[in-house]
């Protein structure tokens, strides 16, 4: 134990793990964000809510959830027995399925709706995924009110290991090595790989894209629920950390937005990095100034905008 | 932008507009009659909020831009009008003077940091900037946190009337929002106005005419929050309470959905939205989050079916602005 700048160094590196994992966090979903608003030219205002629909995938998929039935019996009124559906499914099941399964209704929800908005203002895809944000917090919350339901870390990541200079929790770590991960894999794919120079392509020019004889109307679905799965994703890791709720994400995708705003949605590793950093920022300033801990990227987002308007990695439209 | 109305319609309009005299005469009998066949603070609350609307409208429906955090303007003021009416014992008047000033000079400082990026940077500046002073009324000492600033004294206005009487208090109330209202479409109809319009059609071609863009959003911008401070104050008189509620996101939610609703760029549209979605939070408030569903509903629905809003696609089946 020792002390840095008069603070003891657990609660420093504490503060700085904490922050690590809020940042990847941020990571994550400005990445999604990113990757959609590159296809779709809109700013996902739902994305708060798939990030929270993660959690509950992932919370269903282990504790299992209640349909409620009717007997079809002719009685009036009728009489509803509540059948539980157990599926039992571990962490790691819901790792892989709760990003596919909301980043389905991902799809749906561009087919349905997005796809009609093309030719429009991008205000539109801002109001409409505004209303549909609304629409997913509110059916979740009349389910399950606005208490938390705890998600328990599966058995291999529990516990911790002492570094000497602070406690490590062995999930904490997970967190941040498998976001930093998926967002290194996501930069790869789309910034080195064939199908990524594809996307870059119709982001830059989809007509000329289209005439190749690439199905850019699919590309521009499937981006959407990548983007989607990604936020499912951050939601999943987000559970055993933070209780699963359905406000969860509504607080947090305005950090998130801020984020977006400094780091410009112009570089995909612009995101990442800036996602991070700004973690650990906050982070610090947990240790150093708490008051200003919710504030501080905000400021640091007006700071921006009068140094540099276009963001730190932003390229002027 | 959906254009409020096709052109076709205002060149055929241009020198009679009837329909607007028409419905302003409507809509001051129903205000006039209202109180005595509704409850006084119901309509008081929705006069605030139809204000409030309207100021919003000015930005979003004239000047194409779309400020997610109008809460920002409208709580501030009602925090420092509760404050100044309770702690120091201001007179209404003044209170409401010092709220909606406070609310300008916030306008001056979120504006020219929002203006200096487009479209949906706007937004995402404006709503990250209003959860910013959320989190400071939060904090702050004066604010009373989570309990906020309750038992707001009307006091007397200008040392005559006695706010505190339920029917003078409306009477106030209706007219600050009739001035509002008249300024916001003197506004809209000043070449100032016009420039305004241009800005929402074609920004890079208003520039090469040689208007500086940017300032007159900023303007535009400022006039906004200021008449939504305006507004917010009045509402703290009104319920005697300046509460976290009036700086949170959702209130911003609130006003673009009641702007969405009654028709985006029309003169009458946001005071409809305005009742109908207070009406709703009133009535259906025994539901719960079911309200949260319905007006997420309503922000799809009016996206994919109605983008002029309920005024905005009456106007267009009458042939007349409204």
């Amino acid at each position: 134990m020792f002390e840095i700048f008069g603070i003891p160094s657990q609660a420093l590196f504490g503060q700085l793990l904490l922050g690590l994992i809020n940042g990847s966090f941020y990571a994550l979903l400005s990445l999604g964000l990113a990757v959609i608003f590159g296809m779709l030219n809109i700013i996902n205002f739902t994305h708060g809510a798939q990030y929270m629909m993660g959690a509950f995938a992932a919370y269903f998929l282990l504790n299992g959830f209640d349909v409620v039935l009717p007997h079809f019996a002719a009685t009036w009124p009728p009489t509803f027995t509540s059948v539980h559906i157990g599926v039992g499914l571990s962490y790691w099941w819901a790792l892989i399925l709760a990003p596919i399964i909301v980043g389905i209704t991902g799809l749906i929800i561009e087919q349905v709706f997005l796809q009609h908005l093309r030719k429009l203002d991008p205000l539109y895809g801002l109001l409409l995924t505004f209303g549909l944000g609304l629409v997913i917090e509110g059916l979740f919350r009349n389910a399950y009110g606005s208490s938390g339901q705890p998600y328990q870390a599966p058995a291999a990541l529990q516990g911790g290991r002492n570094l000497g200079f602070m406690f490590l929790p062995n999930y904490r770590a997970w967190v941040i090595v498998l976001s930093f991960a998926v967002c290194l894999v996501t930069w790869f794919a789309i910034e080195r790989t064939r199908l990524g120079s594809h996307l870059r392509a119709a982001t830059e020019n989809p007509v000329l894209v289209r005439a190749f004889g690439f199905n850019v109307p699919r590309m521009v679905t499937l981006t959407y629920g990548f983007g989607v799965a990604l936020a499912a994703l951050a939601g999943v890791m987000a559970a055993p950390i933070y209780n699963v709720s359905p406000q969860m994400g509504s607080d947090l995708i305005i950090v998130v937005f801020a984020v977006v705003v400094i780091g410009g949605m112009g570089s995909i590793l612009g995101a990442i990095l800036t996602g991070f950093a700004l973690g650990v920022i906050e982070g610090l300033t947990k240790v150093f100034y708490p008051e200003a801990s919710n504030t501080v990227i905000f400021v640091i987002m007006a700071i921006v905008l009068l140094i540099r308007p276009a963001g730190l990695f932003g390229r002027r439209a | 932008m959906e254009r409020a109305l096709e052109p076709s319609v205002l060149a055929r309009s241009r020198d009679t507009n009837w329909s607007l005299g028409v419905a302003f005469v409507v809509m001051v009998v129903v205000f006039a009659v209202g109180p005595f066949v509704v409850y006084p603070v119901f309509l008081m609350k929705a006069l605030c909020f139809a204000l409030f609307a309207c100021a919003f409208n000015l930005l979003i429906g004239y000047g194409g831009l779309a400020s997610f955090g109008h809460a920002l303007f409208f709580g501030w003021a009602s925090y420092v009008t509760a404050y100044t009416a309770k702690a120091w014992g201001w007179p209404p008047e003044l209170a409401i003077v010092a709220g909606t000033a406070t609310a300008a000079v916030l306008g001056v400082v979120a504006g020219g940091l929002a203006i200096r990026r487009q479209g949906i940077y706007f937004a995402m500046i404006t709503l990250a900037l209003s959860q910013m002073m959320y989190f400071f009324a939060l904090e702050a000492k004066f604010t009373g946190g989570e309990d906020g600033i309750q038992g707001v004294p009307r006091g007397r206005l200008f040392g005559l009337f006695d706010l505190s009487h339920e029917m003078t208090m409306y009477v106030f109330v209706l007219v600050v929002f009739l001035a509002g209202f008249l300024v916001i479409y003197r506004i809209i109809n000043s070449p100032f106005g016009e420039v305004l319009k241009a800005i929402r059609e074609n920004e890079p071609r208003t520039i090469s005419l040689g208007y500086k863009t940017e300032r007159y959003k900023l303007v535009a911008f400022v006039l906004s929050a200021t008449l939504s401070g305006l507004a917010g104050a009045m509402n703290a008189l009104v319920f005697q309470l300046a509460s976290l509620t009036d700086v949170h996101w959702t209130m911003s939610g609130d006003v673009l959905l009641m702007t969405l609703l009654g028709g985006l760029g029309t003169v009458f549209g946001p005071v409809v939205g305005a009742f109908i979605v207070i009406a709703m939070q009133n009535y259906l408030a025994p539901f719960g989050q079911w309200v949260l569903v319905i007006q997420g509903a309503i922000f799809v629905v009016c996206v994919l079916l109605f983008r002029r809003g309920m005024v905005g696609e009456v106007a267009q089946l009458l042939r007349v602005p409204l």
